[in-house]
């Protein structure tokens, strides 16, 4: 038996917003009856806010909460706002998933990006004259797309294929595209890393700017405090500090370090510093 | 909320005179059967004497043939390796798609360590092709596994004619059955099937976890799976297990006195069931044939709505049941037993397995009756594929 949260209980076994929308503005799908689970999902928009959402589901008690859940979160939002929403978000608001139940969730993500798609093919009709090009198929046992593979890897942090299978189900039949997954995996990381080295300081420009981020920011906040800091070393990412004057003994040193210096060089220099005390 | 216990496929109640006879053997007779004392002389006598009454239950020709093991899938391991290990120079097998787990995953094994095995397909109503069977019969075939009766489906195989097959084909060929799913359902007979191994697992029966018996004819010869003592002939090593001895002894006396009820009683309430289930609720299905089956399992297909939705609710009310869909074993794919009988995908992944038990009462089968439509109709409310249903409802009324 699954540990469902009791919110997703209290979905499967109260679903809101079921059912059609005659002349609804979007229409949208994911999943198929042969593959065990699929969903509809009808949205109402007017002036760029989903006023009425209601959806169809044909699965289990985690794939009904998830487009229950899903319903609710939309309704009201503008169209902006509803385009961010990710399969994360829904698990979020459901209290969680069992791991191997996350692709209900990505299954009312990938409904709602479609619903979503079809609603701006139609408000834009030069786009509806333009063939969309057809999108490359992983998973032919789940009919699992790239597209839909690199938005789960992208909004979840997946690294392996187990976690893939589990998010998109991608994999889980006869298993022969278990390679071109990991060749997905490893394309995305592989440019993450660029992206970083893009944007990455040399060791000595860091060194520079780290100096200055201290000296400009961060020992004027702790003077204000009655203490101070000063820069040790610094090696890679690894960033040494000394404390001086009253907050060294003060209990709360170690957050304040975490809380703060870390927080404000993460956020101005590089994202993977870690801040250490050194006496 | 009273539970109404319809899986007993999955696993069974301890009955309480199985507990009974086991209870002395927590407490006071503990000693080691194998000990030479005065003190050892009562466990002894009841593995000895409930390997007679094992003996019996399966109609064995003396005692030596029946081994005590831990559960049904270490009787399936030790028969399947032990004969291979014994036939070195035959590296052929022959089986079934529609094996349990236990059996299917060790042939996969197999196939790795270099054994070609073949896989018997069934027809929709999860009949064996048994042409395929005799083709795939050849001198190099050192095995053929074929369960009993399904633990899905509850159809029983033809045993004692595939036997026919095997020994008109090659008279070298070990036979064996896994009858983890007929043992306490129909009378066994090793004799009459003409089988070399069977093995049994006494928690499908009302005797608890953790107790099996492999019978093995005289003629076949293994090597143990589990090497060390001398117990069980050499065959299985490791102190008998006395308590759970007594109890799968008792456990059988009482599934042979209570046989007569199992192919009657149980069957009618299972017939009920599945009748009152197939008039109410135009978008189900059997998905077997309906004879010769084992008398206490139906399964059911509720079309174009996900099973592991149904047992959830289900439970809610304190029905226990299961289901060959995907999304409850947390497999992706669903049953390999209802995918081999080709069961169409708009029933397959609604599909439910009800088992019952000489334990079942006949205001439990008609408590599910009331409340099922009401649940199915719910989650049929939630389908997407409300013309499709419209269409079935004009069809089938
Ligand atoms: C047909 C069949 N064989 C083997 C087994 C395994 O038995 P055990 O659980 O005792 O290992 C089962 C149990 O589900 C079964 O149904
Ligand atoms: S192609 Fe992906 S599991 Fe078969």
């Amino acid at each position: 038996m699954w540990d469902y949260s009791e919110k997703v209980m209290d979905h499967y076994r109260n679903p809101r917003n079921v059912g059609k929308i005659d002349n609804a503005d979007a229409i949208g799908e994911a999943g198929s009856l042969t593959c065990g689970d699929s969903l509809k999902i009808y949205l109402k928009i007017k002036d760029g806010i989903v006023t009425d959402a209601k959806f169809q589901t044909f699965g289990c008690g985690s794939a009904v909460a998830s487009s229950s859940i899903l319903t609710e979160m939309i309704i009201g939002k503008s169209v902006e706002e509803v385009k961010k929403i990710t399969n994360k978000d829904i698990a979020d608001q459901l209290g969680g998933l069992p791991p191997e139940k996350m692709h209900c969730s990505v299954m009312g993500y990938e409904a709602l990006e479609d619903a979503l798609k079809n609603f701006d093919d139609l408000t834009d009709l030069d786009d509806l004259r333009n063939e969309k090009p057809a999108e490359k198929i992983v998973c032919t046992c789940f009919n699992v797309t790239e597209n839909l593979i690199w938005d789960a890897i992208k909004q979840n942090g997946l690294r392996t294929v187990e976690e893939v299978t589990n998010y998109t189900k991608a994999g889980g039949a006869c298993g022969k595209c278990k390679g071109l997954i990991q060749d997905i995996i490893d394309t995305y990381y592989k440019k993450e890393e660029s992206h970083k080295e893009e944007s990455s300081l040399s060791p000595a420009q860091k060194i520079l700017k780290i100096n200055k981020i201290i000296e400009s920011q961060i020992s004027p906040e702790l003077q204000k405090d009655g203490g101070d800091i000063t820069l040790v070393d610094i090696d890679g990412n690894k960033v040494l500090v000394k404390l001086r004057g009253k907050c060294s003994g003060c209990k709360n040193s170690h957050l304040t370090l975490k809380a703060f210096v870390e927080s404000t060089l993460r956020e101005t220099v590089d994202k993977n510093i870690d801040v250490i005390e050194v006496a | 909320m009273d539970l109404i216990y319809l899986d007993n496929n999955a696993t069974t109640k301890v009955a309480p005179e199985v507990l009974e006879v086991m209870l002395p053997y927590f407490k006071e007779e503990y000693a080691n059967p194998s000990s030479i004392y005065e003190f050892a002389k009562n466990a002894n006598h009841t593995v000895r004497d409930s390997r007679g009454v094992i003996k019996d239950f399966l109609n064995a020709a003396n005692e030596k043939e029946i081994l005590f093991t831990s559960c049904g899938s270490e009787s399936a391991n030790t028969a399947i390796r032990g004969v291979l290990n014994m036939n070195k120079n035959k590296r052929h097998i022959i089986t079934t798609k529609v094996e349990h787990p236990c059996v299917l995953n060790l042939y996969q094994t197999l196939e790795k360590e270099g054994y070609k095995v073949d896989y018997i397909g069934v027809n929709s109503n999860g009949e064996l092709d048994l042409a395929q069977l005799e083709e795939s019969i050849n001198y190099d075939t050192a095995l053929v596994s074929i369960m009993y009766a399904n633990n899905e489906t509850g159809v029983i195989y033809p045993i004692e004619k595939i036997s026919e097959i095997i020994k008109s084909k090659n008279k070298e060929t070990k036979f064996f059955v896994d009858a983890v799913q007929a043992a306490g359902k129909i009378p066994i007979d090793v004799q009459a099937l003409g089988v070399d191994l069977l093995g049994i697992s006494g928690h499908k029966f009302h005797a608890p976890k953790g107790i099996g018996v492999l019978y093995l004819n005289s003629k076949t010869l293994i090597t143990p799976l589990i090497i060390g003592g001398h117990q069980e002939r050499g065959k299985r090593a490791g102190t008998e297990n006395v308590p759970y001895i007594a109890g799968i002894a008792k456990a059988a006396e009482l599934a042979a006195d209570g046989m007569k009820y199992e192919l009657t009683e149980v069957k009618r309430l299972r017939d009920k069931l599945e009748a009152g289930i197939i008039k109410n609720i135009f978008n189900s299905r059997i998905n077997t044939s309906i004879s010769n089956r084992v008398p206490n399992t139906t399964n059911i297909g509720f079309e174009y709505i996900e099973g592991e939705l149904i047992l959830l609710h289900l439970s809610d009310l304190g029905i226990c049941a299961s289901s060959g869909s995907a999304c409850t074993s947390g497999s992706l794919e669903p049953s390999h037993v209802l995918r081999a009988m080709n069961v169409p995908f708009t029933a397959i992944h609604g599909s439910i397995r009800w088992s019952l038990s000489r334990y079942t009462k006949e205001s439990e089968i008609d408590y599910v009756l009331k409340v099922l439509p009401g649940i199915i109709d719910k989650i049929t409310a939630l389908s997407p594929y409300q013309d499709e249903l419209a269409n079935l409802k004009r069809l089938r009324g």
